[in-house]
């Protein structure tokens, strides 16, 4: 895919051919002997390597003899430390019998204090420690003393349980949280025989990314608290899969066991998410089983009930509530691009016309704009911030909103010193990890600041979806791309939000990024879909469907995966659903099925397959982990209705949809233009007054956290966050209870003084306590009053 | 190459039949009849058994002891005050060749104990229309909690019966026992439970 003329960092490299085994192998220079055998397909036993972290030689595992220049080493050395040099020659276990009985020695060793806990330890049949035990241990133990035993399980966070006692002290958790995460929370303490992995007192181990050290140990150390005594290896039937939570795209493996999901685990993808994931992608699975589900359509009868119904008697319901009417449809950011290409053919064929919209959330006119004339077929990538000289964010909270590109960031932090520009209101706790040049605004005067930035062409801007609550905004960045020719990505929050824009699922757009008021492009779609013509009319956006439902200017509403609590104005829109006919596509009864008129229960995604269009565009594509289920997807639903209602839209299977989609090639033609939009600057304020500015937690009340109360336990506390200056004013201290409040609702939080614009405070926007477009209905930048409680 | 495999489609295929009057047949020498003497040999063990009791039982009216290791049902033990001694580590149903075995495991709690230690079997089958009885199961077992008994009536009428639970496989509470879940014996630790040092239950252990 990635060409190499892209790729500065391809260089004529250094390679150094040296001699393993009696083999010869030429690598580049400063690879690690360890590595270099691997090329060859040599197995060097180890437990602290890992390719991603630093080496350490920690665990003395992988001895091996080593001779340069004809001297040899005196004692066996650690090939995982010693990069290769010309004339060497390395004899593994498999030659030297020296490094063999070294191996076996470091192996005795390690075993002389390790539990017999293989029983009841969940790493049990795929633990490397079991593994190198036998290829490399001796079968019978000559320790005849008292194994040193620690108090075991030690919960090290809600998630997280340490059994000390197997640990083999390899280092690996500790590494990957202090330079991989950047949460050094876990250390190792004491020293000799009583080296034990640690948490510092009254801190636990609550990193976004605690995860990932479970899935590396190489022994049953560290174990995941919902997975334990779950299952064995063997019990799982494994499929790759994507991470539905958002939009960075990891690679992912599914272990089902008898149609239930028990563990996910980060899939090794390179070029995305490397081998790690985020917490929330990893355990935040068993929603699918914890809500409710639906399993029977619904169909609201002439009594006003919702009653079960059958399923032809459910289409033909829709199918007549919907023939003929105006009719518009809303579909969430949570949705496959193939079911995304299926609510968009439906709307223009079905329906007739482009009244559709995937942003269920606080969007803008301007966002749309851009996102048709910037984003839609853009191609920035994890390697464009791998070779960045500059990364700005604008809009976007990496570490809670795409935690995968937060890691990819730091790790150019690390290596490089990367440099990171913020423009916000508040110092995150992650853009103060990434070291990043805070540029501290007030919530909507963010465009001054962009405008004033210089870029290169080597820069990148990360957006994310918060900017469009910022008038102005994104046209600044446009402008700013425009004149230093910097790239711009779009990250948004949702897994499917890019892959419904690519697939026209947005009112000014057609499939493959074609504009609607392009003659041709109607054209090209209405052709490759055997249709006369499409509907020319720019469609709504969701703040105008709402308010056409309201004003009766539009009778009907297909409503695919929406939480209306999630749009700014909640009650507008429940209104709005309420006065109209709502045809409702969930996988679980949620506020929008009070008001349906017809609900059609959908598959979840372990039940189907399909893909998602990650933030760069690249697809990830999943298989139906959950094979028995007679659920089925929202695109299979939707051809059905289509075809009820006589307009067939030819989408039977997510093969077919994904073979059309694939069919529509790139859109030669021009893009749309955008109409500049000016800023419109911060609210004034006056007493205390504050502008609230917010965003959502990694962890927090997401319907897809349901049913996981280990990874809830993690989730970073809820407070206020409020300047020194405005602290003095008020005289609070931390921990003080403020109060946020509008004409609308209160919220009531602890306080907590930080770097934040004096004018501004910062709530979560969905965490426990605190959910500010329900309780205050306000965005960015909406003045509410901050006092003392 | 894909020449020749051309050329080599146009062969007509050989036959692999064989012409059965081309084999050559062997003389092979029969032995003949065997002596008199040796014939009343061998008819002597026939006449012999006449004068023998039958081994032959009225199955079922009466029912034979089957040998000391006879390998029937399983069954599942309990430690001395009536815990669990199995703890879901699904060995057996690793070693089964048959496939027969299903368990699940699960976190002891302080208010539900059901093994000492950390982890219990929540869920134990033993599907019995699979079990091969070749006793795998009983030498994986690191806890000795599945033994096999001397039971072998195995019949039933519908495969659901079949499956025998975790309830049909336990073995039954002794004198002493007293019923899981109940806290451990003060003092003791699952160490101790295995090396045999808890003989009966503690009246503390009694859950009200």
């Amino acid at each position: 895919m990635t060409t190499t003329q892209e790729n500065p960092t391809t260089q004529a490299v250094e390679l150094i051919t040296v001699v393993i085994d009696g083999f010869e192998v030429s690598v580049p220079k400063g690879t690690l002997v360890i590595r270099a055998a691997e090329k060859l397909g040599i197995q060097i036993p180890r437990f602290c390597d890992h390719p991603l972290l630093d080496p350490v030689g920690a665990c003395r595992q992988c001895l091996v003899d080593i001779e340069i220049n004809g001297r040899a080493f005196p004692k066996p050395q650690a090939s995982c430390t010693i990069p290769v040099e010309p004339n060497m020659i390395v004899k593994t276990q498999l030659t030297s019998a020296v490094a063999e009985k070294a191996q076996r020695g470091v192996m005795e060793l390690l075993l002389v204090n390790h539990p017999l806990d293989c029983p009841v330890c969940d790493k049990g049949g795929e633990c490397p420690l079991q593994n190198q035990a036998m290829s490399t241990g001796n079968g019978e133990t000559r320790f005849e003393g008292v194994k040193r035993t620690f108090e075991k399980p030690v919960a090290i966070s809600s998630q997280v349980l340490l059994d000390r006692e197997r640990c083999v002290l390899c280092a690996r958790c500790t590494r990957f949280s202090d330079q991989i995460a950047g949460d050094p929370f876990i250390t190792l303490n004491e020293r000799g025989a009583l080296q034990q992995v640690g948490i510092y007192e009254n801190q636990p181990f609550e990193s976004y990314f605690s995860g990932n050290t479970v899935q590396i140990c190489p022994v049953g150390a560290l174990t995941g608290a919902t997975y334990r005594f779950r299952a064995r290896p063997f019990d799982l039937v494994s499929t790759p899969s994507a991470c539905e939570h958002c939009a960075s795209g990891c690679d992912m493996r599914t272990d089902v066991r008898r149609g239930k999901t028990l563990r996910r685990l980060a899939g090794d993808d390179a070029s995305v998410n490397e081998e790690w994931n985020c917490d929330k992608g990893r355990w935040a699975f068993k929603y699918v089983t914890a809500i409710d589900r639906l399993t029977t359509p619904l169909v609201r009868g002439v009594d006003g009930v919702l009653a079960p119904a059958s399923w032809p008697e459910a289409l033909a319901a829709a199918a007549a509530g919907l023939k003929g009417k105006r009719a518009a449809v809303l579909v969430g950011g949570r949705a496959t691009t193939e079911d995304a290409y299926g609510y968009s053919k439906f709307a223009r064929i079905a329906l007739g016309t482009n009244d559709i919209d995937f942003r269920s959330r606080v969007t803008s006119d301007e966002e749309r704009d851009v996102l048709a004339a910037k984003v839609v077929g853009s191609k920035t990538t994890y390697r464009d911030i791998d070779v960045a000289d500059h990364v700005v964010l604008v809009g976007f909270e990496p570490e809670e909103e795409s935690p995968i590109v937060f890691l990819r960031i730091n790790k150019q932090v690390r290596k490089r010193a990367l440099k990171v520009s913020a423009v916000a209101t508040k110092l995150s706790i992650g853009v103060d990890k990434l070291k990043a040049d805070f540029i501290k605004v007030a919530p909507g005067a963010e465009a001054e600041a962009v405008e004033s930035l210089s870029l290169t062409a080597k820069s990148v801007i990360l957006v994310g979806e918060r900017a469009s609550e910022s008038s102005g905004l994104l046209t600044a960045i446009a402008q700013l791309s425009d004149k230093s020719s910097a790239k711009i990505a779009w990250i948004p929050r949702r897994a499917g939000e890019r892959g419904a824009l690519e697939a026209g699922a947005l009112g000014a757009l057609l499939p493959g990024g074609r504009p609607v008021s392009d003659a041709a492009a109607r054209v090209d779609i209405a052709t490759l879909w055997g249709v006369p013509s499409l509907p020319a009319t720019t469609g709504r956006t969701v703040p105008e469907i709402v308010t056409a439902l309201n004003r009766a200017e539009l009778d009907a509403v297909v409503v695919g995966g929406v939480d209306p609590l999630d749009m700014a104005d909640s009650a507008e829109v429940l209104a709005a659903l309420k006065k109209s006919f709502v045809v409702s596509l969930e996988i679980a009864p949620s506020v929008v099925t009070d008001l349906a008129d017809v609900v059609l229960p959908v598959a979840a995604i372990t039940e189907k397959s399909g893909s998602f269009l990650n933030w760069e565009g690249r697809p990830r594509a999943f298989d139906t982990a959950v094979s028995d289920s007679l659920n089925r997807s929202d695109l299979r639903i939707l051809s059905a209705l289509a075809d009820q209602m006589g307009e067939s839209i030819m989408l039977g299977t997510v093969t077919q949809a994904a073979r059309e989609i694939a069919s529509l090639g790139k859109w030669d033609g021009a893009s749309s233009k955008l109409t500049p939009v000016k800023s419109s600057g911060a609210k004034k304020i006056s007493g205390n007054e504050a502008l609230l500015t917010s965003w959502r937690r990694l962890l927090d009340l997401g319907t897809m956290q349901k049913g996981e109360a280990n990874l809830a336990g993690t989730a970073r506390k809820s407070v206020a966050v409020i300047s020194p200056k405005r602290a003095e004013t008020l005289g609070v201290k931390d921990g003080d209870i403020l109060r946020v409040s509008n004409n609308y609702g209160a919220i009531s939080l602890p306080a907590l003084v930080e770097d934040i614009h004096d004018d501004a405070v910062w709530v979560p926007r969905n965490s426990f306590g605190t959910q500010t477009l329900i309780s205050l209905n306000a965005v960015h930048g909406d003045v509410v009053t901050v006092v003392k409680a | 190459m894909a020449e020749q495999n051309e050329s080599n489609s146009l062969q007509p295929h050989e036959s692999n039949e064989v012409d059965i009057t081309a084999i050559a047949y062997e003389k092979v020498d029969q032995l003949g009849a065997k002596s008199f003497w040796a014939q009343l040999q061998g008819f002597w063990v026939t006449f012999s058994a006449m004068f023998k009791k039958p081994n032959t039982v009225q199955y079922p009216e009466v029912k034979e002891q089957t040998a000391e290791r006879f390998h029937g049902r399983h069954q599942l033990n309990r430690h001395p005050d009536g815990l669990e001694k199995c703890i879901g580590c699904e060995l057996c149903a690793w070693a089964c060749p048959a496939d027969a075995i299903y368990v699940e495991g699960a976190d002891n709690t302080p208010d539900h104990q059901m093994s000492p230690g950390e982890r219990y079997g929540k869920v134990y089958q033993i599907n019995y229309l699979r079990c091969v009885f070749c006793g795998l199961c009983i030498e994986a077992c690191p806890t000795r909690a599945l033994t096999m008994t001397n039971e072998y009536e195995l019949a039933d009428s519908t495969r659901g019966k079949l499956i025998f639970e975790k309830d049909d496989l336990l073995g039954p509470l002794r004198a002493g026992m007293i019923p899981p879940p109940h806290p451990m014996y003060p003092g003791m630790t699952d160490t101790n439970y295995y090396n045999g040092d808890v003989k009966e239950a503690h009246p503390s252990q009694e859950t009200k």
